[in-house]
């Protein structure tokens, strides 16, 4: 599968059609069914952007990202494509308007092929919770792809499309684009729009993107920030080419001047042998591109895990009563007064999970126990904040493991929410603290499943980040890997459980 | 923290959302766990530290107070599980 810069390369010299791009996802992804990566896809649609695309490139009034085809989560809305957030509770639902990520990227030419299945509500690392299903990891069918972006990381991890969108509120982006080999990117909190988001918590929603290169998430970075007055946490600020400095010719050094901060936190307990080799090796290789490390110390890291259980139910509680049955999506088909309809719908609409979170919020809201628990994880918040401002002080940008292990078997920590929960162990940091992070691919195990290396930075530090990703992937190629083709599936069965849900 | 039957019932009640007694004994074992976890964070001093809400400590904008929505009823209506005359419909609340 080539990238989003090369196919841009070869629309624009007509080597290429759109046309013949959206086919060919089109077939990709309809080959590609048993991966279960997509909760909708719409052909037609495809097609007649691809058709306004080629019409764009042949006038030269062609933007970006021209005939580059997307998916976008099913957490974003878009008129006219159902929405489903993969719940029950909006199996339905079509957006009377865009996501501003949606209109941006539209804008910049992207052609819409569908919608990606992913975690209920984006609550899961593992995009097992989906109401349509679990994704499946292409490089291994037995194993999950990670969440809650599962189907987006799936869908350019097996090479259907070249980018797709994703949200990351724990680390839903950069866990799956680690256990699936793909690079993934949030960026500082504020500077996507959360607007058409549906919201899970409001104060770590990040919208990000996927793609197969530090260079291709750089472009739809830049087509994707932006402020936007309909998110009152969007910030003003000036446009960004987020892929400025990655046009400056490779040489032997690169990296000289950086410094790289090693947590000693993150190389101990619980991180998988396999996985800590291969982040080693590619610390080498940062290492020989001229890059020094220094160790640096994040003692209040350790309470990032509980600290995000607090606060991510207690925000979901909160966004997730607007689902009642009265405005928009699922309501019960049997009550006797008001606040059965409430409470059936909610049983009926929600998953177990979502209604475990829900009921996590519930409680550390509630009256007597507001302080004890919401505003003590708000207080350690600052605490680990606070550990990064000083990390941050001593380096250049932040590197270590992802996940602190590969892709685990479907069903495996189904049914254990906290050891499912310690899968974010290394990302959740990042959204408390507001920063920017991305995983990138960096080796695989004897098995041959995907491992992320995780870069974080300091607030707006995007370009930088992107830029000590791409002359890592200068000078290597696990980006470049590309998983066995699909094959129909031993799996099939999935799409009969699917209707009998 | 272990939570009683009873509190997740109580709980579910507050979140609006009906459990069954199967259900109810399964989440309160979860819930058990989840707070294990949650309940480590009373073992760190916070004395004196100001509650960060939000990733930016930036003052929210304000704008001109005035309308600036159009009126968009029938487009957000077409969503809903039952209106009439432009209004929601639900059972009755007032006998």
């Amino acid at each position: 599968m080539q990238t989003i810069a090369e196919l841009s390369r070869a629309l624009s010299v007509r080597t290429l059609s759109c046309v013949e791009l959206a086919q060919d996802a089109l077939a990709r992804i309809d080959a590609a069914g048993a991966l279960n990566a997509f909760v909708t896809v719409d052909g037609a649609r495809a097609l007649d952007a691809a058709r306004a695309a080629d019409a764009r490139l042949a006038r030269e009034d062609a933007p970006p990202l021209t005939g580059i085809p997307i998916a976008h989560k099913d957490v974003f809305m878009t008129a006219g494509m159902r929405t489903t957030c993969a719940s029950r509770m909006l199996a339905d639902y079509v957006a009377p308007y865009d996501a501003h990520i949606v209109e941006r990227l539209r804008e910049a030419g992207t052609v819409l092929v569908g919608k990606t299945n992913m975690d209920e509500f984006a609550m899961g690392s593992s995009s097992e919770t989906s109401y349509f299903g679990p994704v499946r990891n292409p490089w291994s069918t037995r194993c999950v792809p990670g969440g809650s972006s599962g189907g987006s990381a799936v869908a350019v991890a097996a090479g259907l499309i070249p980018a797709a969108t994703g949200t990351d509120t724990g680390g839903s982006i950069r866990q799956p684009a680690a256990l699936t080999g793909v690079c993934g990117i949030k960026p500082t909190y504020g500077v996507c729009s959360r607007y058409g988001l549906i919201a899970f918590a409001s104060s770590l929603d990040t919208p990000g993107a996927f793609a197969r290169s530090a260079e291709d998430c750089a472009l739809l970075l830049t087509a994707m920030a932006g402020h936007d007055a309909r998110d009152s946490t969007s910030l003003a600020r000036p446009a960004e080419d987020y892929a400025r400095s990655l046009r400056a010719p490779a040489s032997a050094k690169p990296l000289a001047r950086l410094r790289i901060g090693l947590p000693r936190e993150y190389f101990r307990e619980g991180l998988e042998r396999e996985v800590a080799a291969a982040i080693e090796a590619a610390l080498r290789e940062l290492r020989a591109l001229g890059a020094t490390t220094v160790d640096v110390d994040l003692p209040m890291v350790k309470h990032a895990v509980p600290v995000y259980y607090v606060i991510a139910p207690a925000e979901a509680s909160s966004n997730l009563s607007r689902f009642d049955g009265v405005r928009y999506g699922h309501r019960a088909e049997r009550y006797a007064d008001l606040e059965e309809m409430y409470c059936r719908t909610r049983a009926e609409g929600f998953g177990a999970e979502v209604k475990r979170r829900i009921l996590v919020g519930t409680y550390v809201l509630s009256h007597g126990y507001y302080d004890a628990y919401y505003l003590k994880a708000q207080q350690v918040r600052r605490l680990i904040a606070n550990d990064f401002a000083r990390a941050l002080a001593q380096c250049d940008v932040i590197a270590g493991p992802t996940a602190p292990t590969c892709a685990f078997d479907i069903g495996a920590k189904a049914d254990d929410p906290v050891q499912m929960y310690l899968n974010d162990i290394f990302t959740i940091a990042a959204n408390l603290t507001g920063m920017p992070a991305m995983s990138l691919p960096c080796g695989f195990t004897a098995g041959g499943l995907p491992i992320g290396l995780q870069l974080q930075g300091n607030y707006f530090d995007e370009a930088r980040i992107l830029d000590v990703a791409h002359r890592y992937q200068q000078a290597t190629d696990w980006h470049r890997r590309s998983p066995p083709s699909p094959q129909p599936s031993p799996h099939g069965g999935d799409r009969e459980q699917i209707t009998a849900r | 923290m272990t939570f009683s039957l009873d509190d997740v019932i109580r709980i579910a009640h507050l979140a609006r959302i009906d459990v069954d007694a199967d259900t109810a004994r399964d989440v309160r074992g979860k819930l058990d766990a989840i707070f294990g976890l949650i309940d480590s964070l009373q073992a760190v001093d916070t004395t004196g530290v100001a509650p960060m809400a939000h990733a930016q400590d930036v003052t929210l904008p304000l704008r001109d107070d005035v309308v600036t929505d159009v009126d968009r009823r029938a487009v957000y209506q077409a969503a809903a599980p039952a209106v009439a005359d432009g209004l929601y419909l639900v059972p009755k609340v007032i006998e």
